[in-house]
């Protein structure tokens, strides 16, 4: 990687309504960034419309407010989605999210077995980590194997899965952990897809993954080079893999969220630097850079532009680009990778002995790991065993930043939509098709046709998960501290 | 026995971010405090619930999201409608420093920023709350 094609720059971005995060994505796209991804507020990720009362609060703030296929419009308006390639961090709505995507591209005029993007769609690492589920593990597998089955037939190029370290990471695990989880989640999706019927280099090409770059230089470009070991190991001798195109791992990075300090936020840019040099001396497909105010709060302009041109400065001006895989042969490295792979194979093997990832969620085990590891690394920061700059060393004061502020009209005006869009659009249409929907769930059809339909008479995305609810329930997890 | 602090780790809004909230509770607890957890994404009016109760001297809440400037005012309303105004409560989480004197005014005590050793927020309960020994 690297030598005849750079990695694909990703930034994550989204705020507001559909048409704020619009303008960003076309002023990442003009300042050279070549690809989009997309973030989506807390009420999306949890099936929630803007205009329901838990959503209050809450619409806009952490990413952009899509509540149908209306607001995905508006979203991608001007955005050529047969050349742009899109990622969407999205979860346990995946599949609806998706099917407005693919409704967007449709009137477009793009060719779906031609466009390319990458759906997050790892409802295991929610449970695991990042806790936006809103069904049971069994139904969202369920869900998770449609859009594989679905993406087989009709999206050959389209990543179905982006399988997801980084969440992990930040919540606070290991760099084994990190590895672990992630490659046994894999494994988990993989049997899963084998236990649906499909063939293994069928729809094993369409999974990606996603790992964190943390602040351990070495060990993180270890990381890498053992997750694709171990991914070939597995597709090869455990599940009878035959093509490449299915046992080489690909792999987005995004820079460590958790390591951005609020202190002397300037240095972050420093960090984020060195972070995102790791995963391109490890050998990344595809990176998303930090911005220096992120913990304050959504990326402004500025903050977002210098992360961008950090990694076009790794990219164009140090070099570092033109040798394939340059750490190769060095014996701290090579070490760090032996030992990174062995442990993360222990895990692996704990795993399987608790009946799969699946099981070991229902019994706890990764979340307990992890919150192990956090308080572990709480600890050493509180006793300066581990010194953050700026945090616990090298202290100073400063001015505070400008940061990105997002009011409450945002609300209003997404509330204001919905409210347009329920009286203009045929009732009786969504009626029918939300009622096909609820229908299938109770049977073993793909749900993916009843989705699509359902998002093409603008349900919202509301109505569509609580279609879903009514018959897969939701789950709530015992709390661990 | 001496009596122990009681403090509600709660947890509101859609956001599942829980790593702070976890570790802050386990601090406590190793600090001697009696620390309850909520889990996630509970209502102002499930952890006025709660803080009642359980009858705590604290309330931590961990708020990531940007949605601390709905749910602190509607969390201390319902405090004061639950006859419950002399219970600390504390914000822990990201919040920009233009919005810290408005949620004071409302009447959060303490507000603690990415960076905060536990043992600072140790010694602010131990500081605020004096039990009768």
């Amino acid at each position: 990687m690297h030598r005849g094609r750079l990695w694909t720059m990703r930034q994550f971005a989204g705020f507001g309504a559909a048409e704020d995060t619009n303008q960003r994505f076309r002023y990442l796209l003009a300042q050279g960034q070549s690809g989009l991804s997309t973030a989506f507020d807390l009420p999306t990720l949890m099936g929630y419309d803007s205009d329901h009362p838990l959503s209050e609060g809450e619409v806009g703030k952490c990413g952009v407010a899509i509540s149908s296929l209306a607001d995905m419009e508006v979203l991608f308006d001007q955005i050529p989605l047969a050349d742009v390639t899109t990622s969407m961090t999205i979860n346990s709505p995946a599949a609806v999210i998706w099917a407005m995507y693919l409704a967007v591209a449709e009137k477009q005029g793009a060719d779906w077995k031609k466009i390319s993007g990458t759906l997050q769609n790892d409802i295991l690492k929610e449970y695991i980590a990042q806790k936006e589920y809103i069904y049971p593990p069994e139904p969202s597998m369920r869900l998770v194997i449609d859009t594989f089955e679905f993406g087989v037939k009709n999206t050959p190029k389209f990543n179905t899965i982006s399988i997801s370290g980084y969440h992990i990471r930040e919540a606070g695990s290991t760099a084994i952990q990190e590895l672990a989880f992630t490659l046994r989640d894999g494994m988990e999706y993989v049997e899963w897809g084998l236990r649906r019927g499909l063939e293994i280099d069928e729809f094993a090409p369409q999974l990606s993954f996603f790992f964190n770059a943390h602040s351990d230089f070495f060990e993180e470009i270890a990381k890498y080079r053992a997750a694709r070991r171990i991914w070939h190991k597995a597709m090869t001798e455990r599940y009878g893999s035959k093509s490449a195109r299915s046992y080489a791992l690909r792999f987005h990075t995004q820079t460590a969220g958790c390591s951005l300090t609020a202190q002397q936020p300037y240095n972050n840019v420093v960090r984020t630097a060195l972070q995102a040099l790791a995963a391109v001396l490890g050998g990344t497909q595809s990176l998303h850079t930090n911005s220096l105010d992120e913990a304050w709060a959504l990326p402004t302009e500025f903050a977002a532009t210098i992360a961008l041109r950090t990694q076009q400065i790794i990219a164009h001006e140090t070099g570092v680009t033109n040798t394939v895989d340059p750490l190769g042969g060095s014996y701290f490295v090579e070490t760090l990778t032996n030992e990174v792979e062995r442990g993360a194979w222990d895990y692996i093997k704990k795993i399987d002995a608790l009946g799969g990832m699946v099981a070991a969620i229902e019994r706890g085990f990764p979340q307990r790991e992890i919150a192990e590891a956090s308080y572990r690394y709480q600890r050493e920061l509180d006793n300066k065993e581990k010194l953050m700059v700026g945090v616990n060393a090298f202290v100073s004061e400063e001015k505070p930043l400008d940061i990105l502020q997002i009011d409450e009209t945002v609300a209003h005006r997404q509330a204001a939509r919905l409210k347009k869009l329920r009286a203009e659009r045929s009732g009786d249409e969504v009626l029918r098709r939300l009622n096909a929907l609820r229908t299938a769930t109770k049977g073993k059809d793909n749900l993916m046709p009843f989705i699509y339909d359902a998002v093409k008479a603008y349900a919202t995305l509301g109505e569509i998960c609580d279609a879903m609810r009514d018959t897969f329930g939701t789950y709530e997890e015992v709390a661990i501290t | 026995m001496t009596k122990k602090i009681r403090v509600l780790i709660a947890k509101p809004g859609l956001d599942g971010h829980d790593r702070g909230a976890k570790v802050i509770a386990r601090a406590l607890r190793d600090a001697g405090m009696e620390v309850i957890y909520t889990g996630l994404r509970q209502t102002p009016e499930m952890i006025a619930s709660a803080a009642v109760q359980e009858d705590v001297d604290v309330i931590g809440l961990s708020i990531l999201s940007g949605a601390h400037n709905t749910i602190c005012p509607q969390l201390m309303k319902l405090l004061r409608e639950k006859g419950m105004d002399d219970v600390t409560v504390v914000v822990g989480g990201i919040i920009p420093e233009a919005d810290i004197a408005a949620l004071k005014k409302s009447g959060i005590a303490e507000i603690f920023l990415p960076g905060t050793s536990t043992q600072a927020i140790v010694d602010f309960i131990h500081q605020k709350i004096v039990l009768p020994s």
